[in-house]
C-alpha cells in the first residue's frame, strides 16, 4: 500500500518537475495565433480596420475584440482564410470599414507637388521618396495602396492609379464550362 | 557505337500531319511593309529599349539591352527607319500588349558591320556574352536564353541535340535538318566546345527519314557525334523525356537534365549559333511553318517582328472555314487572340485552323475516373488528382501531386473520354499559385518595411530624448556655475529636462531683456536731447504715453504672445 502510495508520488513528482521545466525550456515567445494571423493579412497597413496597421488587427482578432470582416484589402479571401483559421463563420465584408477595391499604386502628379513631405510621414511603408521643397515620388513596386497619402496632401496631387496587368502578372482564367442553350 | 534507347511513361500517337508541309524547301518571307519587334520576346525576360524614333537602324543592329540574368538582346531585323515605339499586342495567350520597336524597311538590307567569332581562341565568358548580344534563345519553344543553359561549362558529359519535332504539324525543324544540316553540326560542335561536352547525340523521330539520312551524312565528319532514331511518340521531343530515350537517366521532380551531365538543345538553337559565330549575326529570323487549313503549306524564313497576317498571305488567301490561327503545336500551342501580333523567337509554327481539322472540344463531362491521363501523362502524374484539387481551387494539395512537374503537353487533355480540358486547369491552377507567390511576397516585404519604420521611429524618439537630456544636464551645470542653483526653476529641472531648458531659456530671456537698452539714447548731443524734448513733450500734450502701435492695433496678438 505504502509503496503504491509512494511510486504514485515519486511519478507526479517527477513529471511534475519535467513538465514544468518544459513549460520554462521551450516557452513560446508572443502569440503564435497572432502570427498566423498577421500571415493572410495582406500587410497594406493602411488602417481601415481601425487599427493602427496589420498586425494589431491581428492582436484584436486573436485576443476578441474585433471581428475577422473588418479588413476591406484582405477581400472576401481573406475573411474565408481567417474564417478557417479561427474556426468561424464566414461573414461578408462590415460596410463601416470600406469596401474591396482592385489593387492600386499610389501616383504623385510631380508638377504639382510642393514639396511639403506630409506624404512621406503618412507612409507606413516608406514607399515615398523626397525631401523638403524637392519633388516627391512613390516608389511603386513597394506601395501597398493603403491610401494613407491621399488625405495629407495640401495640393490633391496624389490619386490612386489601379495596377494594369501585364503579361508577367496575368493569370489563366478558370477553364469556364460552357453552358448550352436546350433547343 | 549504338545507343540503347529506353522508353519513357506514357505518351500519345497522334496523326503526325508532317506531310503538308514538310514537303516543299525553306522560302524566304518577303520583307512586309512594316516590322513590330516586341522588347520583350516571351513573358520571362524584357529587354530596355536602346533607339528614339526617328532613328535609322541598320539590319542587325541592336534595339534593345538585355535586363537580368534571363535577358537577351534584341536586333533590328533589317534595314530601315525606327517609326514607333510604343505598346503593340504581343502573340501571347493574354492578348495584353507589351514594348515595341516598329521599323518600316527601307528595302535595301544594309547589315550593320559584323565579323565572325572566334570561338576557338575566345573564353567561355566571352563566348556566353556574344551568345547573349546576339540574342540567342531556345528556338524549340521555351526561349530559354541559351548562355544561360550553357552554364557553368563543367559536369555535363553528353549534349543531346533535339531533332525530335513530336508535335504534329510542324516541320521547320525537319526542313532546317534537310537543308542545313552541316550548318547545324557546326553549331552544335560550338555549343559542345563550350558546355565541355565529350558526347553529342542528335535525336530524330523516325517519322523524318529525309532529315535522319542528311544529318547521318553530316554527321560522319564529326567524331563523337552521332544520330539516335527515336520511335515516334508524342511528347518524344519534350526534354526529360528526350533525355529518357536517348540516355536511360531519369530526372527527378523539381530537376534539371544539366545536373546530371546532360543538356539539351533545338536543331534550329544550334543553327542560329552558327550563325552568331562563324558569321557573327544576331537571330533576326527564323524558320516558320505555315499549315493547316491553307491552300500552299510550306516553311519560311521569316525575320522576327514580321506581322503573322502578311505572313499567313504567303500560304494562300484564307480560306472562309477557318476560324482560328493557332501559333505553335495543336497540342501545346494556344489560338492567336488577334492577327496584328508580330512573329517571335518562339514562333515556331503557324496553323489555320478550322472546324474539319480541329473541331471544338465537345462539352465537358464528370470525371469518371479511369486514369486513362496518369497512363498517358510522360510525366508520371496524377492528372485526375491535380484536376480535383485545381478544379476546387485547393492549390496546395495540388502542389502535392507535384503540379510543377507538368510540362502541359496535352496527353492528358487529348485521351479524356470526359473530354475535361485538364490543360487548361494546370495552367489555371499554375498561375494562381505564382500569383499567390508574388502577393505573399509583396505582403512581406510590406510588413517587414513597416516593422523597420516603426523601429527607426521608436529610434528618433529615443535619440531625440537623449539629446534633450544631455543639453539639460549642460544648461544645469551652467546655472550651477552661475550660482543660481538655489533657484526653483534648477531644482525642478532636476526632475524633468524639459522644464530645465525652458526655465533657463526664460532666465535667458530676462537676462537680455534687461541688458538691452536702446544705444541711441546714450551720449547725445545737446540739440539731439532739445529735440527728443520736444517730440515728448508734443506726445504728452496729445495725451499719448507709449508708442501707438503697440497701444492700439493689436491688442490679441499681446494677448496670444502672453499665454
Amino acid at each position: 500500500m505504502l509503496t503504491a502510495l509512494l511510486i504514485m508520488a515519486g511519478i507526479a513528482v517527477v513529471l511534475g518537475a519535467a513538465l514544468g521545466y518544459a513549460s520554462i525550456r521551450f516557452k513560446v515567445e508572443g502569440d503564435p495565433l497572432v502570427e498566423k494571423i498577421d500571415a493572410i493579412l495582406p500587410q497594406t497597413q493602411c488602417g481601415q480596420c481601425g487599427y493602427p496597421g496589420c498586425k494589431p488587427y491581428a492582436q484584436a482578432v486573436a485576443n476578441g475584440e474585433a471581428d475577422i470582416n473588418q479588413c476591406p484589402p484582405g477581400g472576401e479571401e481573406g475573411i474565408r482564410k481567417l474564417a478557417d483559421l479561427l474556426g468561424r463563420e464566414f461573414k461578408p465584408l462590415s460596410e463601416e470599414h470600406g469596401v474591396e477595391k482592385p489593387k492600386s499604386v499610389a501616383f504623385i502628379d510631380e508638377q504639382t507637388c510642393i514639396g511639403c513631405t506630409l506624404c512621406i510621414q503618412a507612409c507606413p511603408v516608406d514607399a515615398i521618396v523626397g525631401a523638403a521643397k524637392q519633388m516627391h515620388t512613390v516608389v511603386e513596386p513597394l506601395c501597398t495602396g493603403c491610401e494613407l497619402c491621399v488625405a495629407p496632401c495640401p495640393v490633391d496631387c496624389i490619386t490612386m492609379e489601379p495596377v494594369a496587368e501585364t503579361v508577367e502578372t496575368w493569370k489563366w482564367k478558370y477553364p469556364v464550362v460552357e453552358i448550352r442553350k436546350a433547343s | 557505337m549504338s545507343v540503347r534507347l529506353f522508353s519513357f511513361h506514357g505518351g500519345v500517337k497522334t496523326d503526325g500531319h508532317k506531310h503538308e508541309s514538310c514537303g516543299t524547301p525553306i522560302r524566304s518571307a518577303p520583307l512586309p511593309g512594316r516590322l513590330v519587334v516586341p522588347l520583350r520576346q516571351s513573358a520571362r525576360a524584357a529587354s530596355e529599349c536602346l533607339v528614339v524614333a526617328g532613328q535609322k537602324v541598320f539590319k542587325g543592329e541592336r534595339i534593345g539591352a538585355p535586363v537580368g540574368v534571363l535577358g537577351t538582346a534584341v536586333h533590328a531585323p533589317t534595314s530601315g527607319t525606327v517609326v514607333a515605339i510604343g505598346d503593340h499586342l504581343m502573340p501571347h495567350p493574354s492578348g495584353l500588349s507589351t514594348l515595341a520597336v516598329e521599323i518600316e524597311p527601307d528595302g535595301e538590307e544594309r547589315w550593320i558591320e559584323h565579323a565572325p567569332f572566334d570561338w576557338q581562341q575566345s573564353s567561355r565568358a566571352e563566348a556566353l556574352a556574344h551568345l547573349r548580344d546576339c540574342g540567342l534563345v531556345g528556338l524549340g519553344g521555351a526561349t530559354f536564353p541559351s548562355h544561360v543553359k550553357l552554364g557553368t561549362g563543367s559536369g555535363i558529359h553528353t549534349l543531346i541535340l533535339n531533332g525530335a519535332e513530336c508535335e504534329p504539324w510542324i516541320t521547320c525543324d525537319d526542313r532546317l535538318m534537310r537543308e542545313r544540316a552541316a550548318d547545324i553540326l557546326v553549331g552544335a560542335r560550338i555549343l559542345r566546345h563550350l558546355i565541355g561536352a565529350e558526347r553529342l547525340l542528335i535525336g530524330i523521330e523516325d517519322n523524318k527519314p529525309e532529315a535522319i539520312a542528311a544529318m547521318r551524312s553530316a554527321c560522319a565528319a564529326l567524331p563523337g557525334a552521332e544520330v539516335v532514331v527515336i520511335p515516334a511518340v508524342y511528347p518524344a521531343g519534350g526534354e526529360k523525356q528526350l533525355i529518357r530515350t536517348l540516355t536511360g537517366i531519369e530526372i527527378p521532380y523539381g530537376r534539371l537534365g544539366g545536373e546530371f551531365g546532360v543538356q539539351c538543345f533545338n536543331v534550329g538553337t544550334a543553327h542560329a549559333v552558327y550563325r552568331a559565330m562563324e558569321h557573327g549575326e544576331p537571330l533576326i529570323s527564323r524558320i516558320v511553318t505555315l499549315t493547316g487549313n491553307v491552300d500552299q503549306p510550306g516553311n519560311f524564313e521569316v525575320l522576327i517582328g514580321t506581322p503573322v497576317e502578311d505572313l499567313l498571305a504567303l500560304a494562300g488567301p484564307r480560306r472562309a472555314d477557318t476560324d482560328r490561327i493557332i501559333m505553335g503545336g495543336p497540342m501545346m500551342g494556344f489560338a492567336l487572340p488577334d492577327l496584328h501580333v508580330p512573329v517571335v523567337k518562339a514562333s515556331n509554327c503557324l496553323i489555320s485552323a478550322s472546324q474539319k481539322l480541329f473541331p471544338s472540344a465537345p462539352p465537358e463531362q464528370a470525371c469518371i475516373r479511369c486514369g486513362s491521363c496518369a497512363r498517358a501523362c510522360p510525366a508520371e502524374l496524377q492528372p485526375f488528382e491535380m484536376y480535383w484539387h485545381a478544379r476546387a481551387k485547393n492549390f496546395g494539395k495540388a502542389q502535392e501531386y507535384h503540379l510543377f512537374d507538368c510540362i502541359e503537353c496535352g496527353c492528358c487533355s487529348y485521351v479524356c473520354p470526359s473530354h475535361i480540358p485538364l490543360v487548361d486547369y494546370f495552367r489555371f491552377a499554375k498561375s494562381e499559385i505564382w500569383a499567390r507567390e508574388r502577393d505573399k511576397n509583396a505582403a512581406d516585404q510590406a510588413r517587414e518595411r513597416f516593422e523597420f519604420r516603426n523601429w527607426r521611429q521608436e529610434r528618433e524618439k529615443e535619440e531625440k530624448a537623449a539629446k534633450l537630456a544631455a543639453k539639460a544636464a549642460e544648461t544645469r551645470a551652467k546655472l550651477a556655475e552661475g550660482g543660481e542653483a538655489s533657484d526653483s526653476p534648477a531644482a525642478a529641472a532636476a526632475e524633468d529636462p524639459k522644464k530645465a531648458l525652458v526655465a533657463a531659456a526664460l532666465a535667458r530671456a530676462k537676462a537680455q531683456k534687461a541688458a538691452v537698452a536702446p544705444k541711441n539714447t546714450e551720449g547725445l548731443s545737446s540739440e539731439k536731447q532739445a529735440e527728443i524734448d520736444e517730440i515728448e513733450r508734443r506726445r504728452r500734450e496729445l495725451g499719448l504715453d507709449a508708442p501707438p502701435s503697440a497701444a492700439d492695433d493689436a491688442p490679441q496678438k499681446t494677448e496670444a504672445r502672453d499665454a
